[in-house]
């Protein structure tokens, strides 16, 4: 199996790479168009700032390229919320795919969200084997509303989506590979699809 | 619903943990990669590697370190000691650190917080603050509590959430190494007059002394290191002991 992880220059990309490494697989970073087209499964990271991380995007193509692809795509923290269609940070457009704004956590809670929540209402492959309210790792201070597409969701001041899929796209706003052995069940998951 | 955290803060030297650990089903105590992979089986929600070494490869030893941590270990770390600089952080984010926490450095370079959150995004910055009671005022130290600054707790803490930290790291110094509990009162205030993530440390000696920081102190974390090395506390009973008093935490 041929596993790509988009490198745009952005993202924790060595916990994922290793995440997958115990996993028994090798997956490999690449931006060149004709290698992610090729993949079995492609990967798509994201730490940092929304704008910015557009601004790499676009630089690279790969705004274009990415919602063009047909295999699984998995899109991880960031990488889920430029695949929605505008974000709140940094006023900027999204990649489209899943047609959700992403917005800000109001003063009511404490922003960023940091640590361990749980995930309900899971309704998709990607969860084959995960219990209900099962613990998740989340950095986040942008979430995404629920939604036709929402495959996941949690409290955290307001109910909201933790994974979203439309068609072969998936997005998951927690880290599968800093969430322990389930977060590593659901990467498995997302590989055997 | 969010859980509160434990975090086991691991003292790392030249690459080799220092406290006196006392694991006697470990091969090499001196290991943090195994370390590491036995409080991530044992149900620690985090981990946190303060790095005291001052030689002059100890940003190369560092890096190799984190690579391998993140190798291994699958919960989230946070490093720090020492971290100075964009590039600094730069490279142990590479490697598969999650978050660097600064201390020093952002008091005597305040905009390097700034930076820092600009370039990596405020969730992967932690200020880590120490601070002493000093007649009924907390004040910020520097080099684990030698040097006095004229930074008062509270409006240091302001000033860095304001710059971009996505979460303060909060060391009382009287209470560090007492045993006697948490600083609850100053925790209490940290989380009340901030809107962004307390870790709790210096003072753990029981399971009481965790629930208190939780609930008193209002804190987010929880972090500690002998009570757990010398496993006068078991990560799980602690979780459990939380659980019973309605602390939401992840089992």
């Amino acid at each position: 199996m041929k596993i790509v992880i988009i490198d745009y220059g952005a993202g924790n990309i060595q916990s994922i790479k290793f995440a997958i490494k115990r996993l028994g697989f090798e997956a490999v970073l690449s931006s060149n168009e004709e290698e992610i087209k090729n993949a079995d499964k492609v990967i798509f990271p994201g730490v940092g700032e929304a704008s910015s991380a557009m601004r790499m995007l676009r630089q690279s193509k790969l705004d274009i390229l990415i919602p063009t692809l047909k295999q699984p795509v998995l899109g991880i923290c960031l990488g889920m919320q430029l695949m929605c269609s505008k974000s709140e940070e940094g006023e900027t457009t999204g990649l489209g795919i899943f047609d959700v704004p992403v917005i800000k956590f109001n003063n009511s809670v404490k922003v960023p969200q940091i640590g361990w929540n749980q995930i309900c209402e899971l309704s998709s492959p990607l969860f084959k084997n995960i219990k209900e309210s099962e613990y998740v790792y989340l950095v986040h201070s942008y979430y995404v509303s629920e939604c036709e597409q929402t495959i996941a969701t949690s409290e955290y001041g307001v109910k909201y989506s933790t994974a979203l899929r439309k068609n072969n796209f998936y997005g998951v706003q927690f880290h599968p590979e800093k969430s322990s052995n389930a977060g590593e069940h659901i990467l498995k998951n997302f590989l055997e699809l | 619903m969010l859980t509160k955290r434990i975090i086991p803060c691991l003292d790392i030297k030249n690459g080799r943990t220092v406290k006196g650990i006392n694991f006697v089903d470990l091969r090499d105590a001196g290991d943090p990669v195994e370390l590491a992979a036995i409080y991530a089986a044992s149900g620690a929600d985090e981990l946190v590697f303060l790095d005291i070494s001052a030689t002059e490869e100890r940003r190369k030893t560092l890096a190799n370190l984190v690579l391998k941590v993140a190798e291994k270990v699958n919960i989230p770390f946070t490093v720090g000691g020492g971290i100075s600089s964009v590039e600094d952080v730069d490279i142990l984010l590479q490697n598969g650190a999650d978050k660097v926490s600064i201390n020093s450095s952002a008091v005597k370079d305040p905009d390097l917080i700034n930076r820092l959150a600009a370039k990596f995004g405020s969730q992967c910055i932690t200020v880590a603050i120490d601070a002493k009671l000093i007649d009924g005022e907390w004040i910020v130290h520097l080099v684990g509590g030698k040097v006095q600054t004229e930074l008062n707790l509270f409006e240091w803490a302001k000033e860095v959430e304001m710059r971009g930290a996505g979460e303060i790291l909060f060391t009382s110094m009287n209470n560090d190494g007492t045993k006697n509990g948490f600083a609850n009162e100053a925790l209490a205030k940290l989380s009340t007059e901030l809107n962004i993530p307390i870790i709790a440390s210096g003072g753990a000696g029981n399971m009481q002394h965790f629930c208190d920081a939780f609930i008193e102190g209002k804190a987010d974390a929880a972090l500690a290191a002998s009570v757990f090395h010398f496993k006068e506390i078991e990560i799980k009973d602690l979780k459990e002991e939380l659980k019973n008093k309605g602390i939401p935490v992840r089992l």
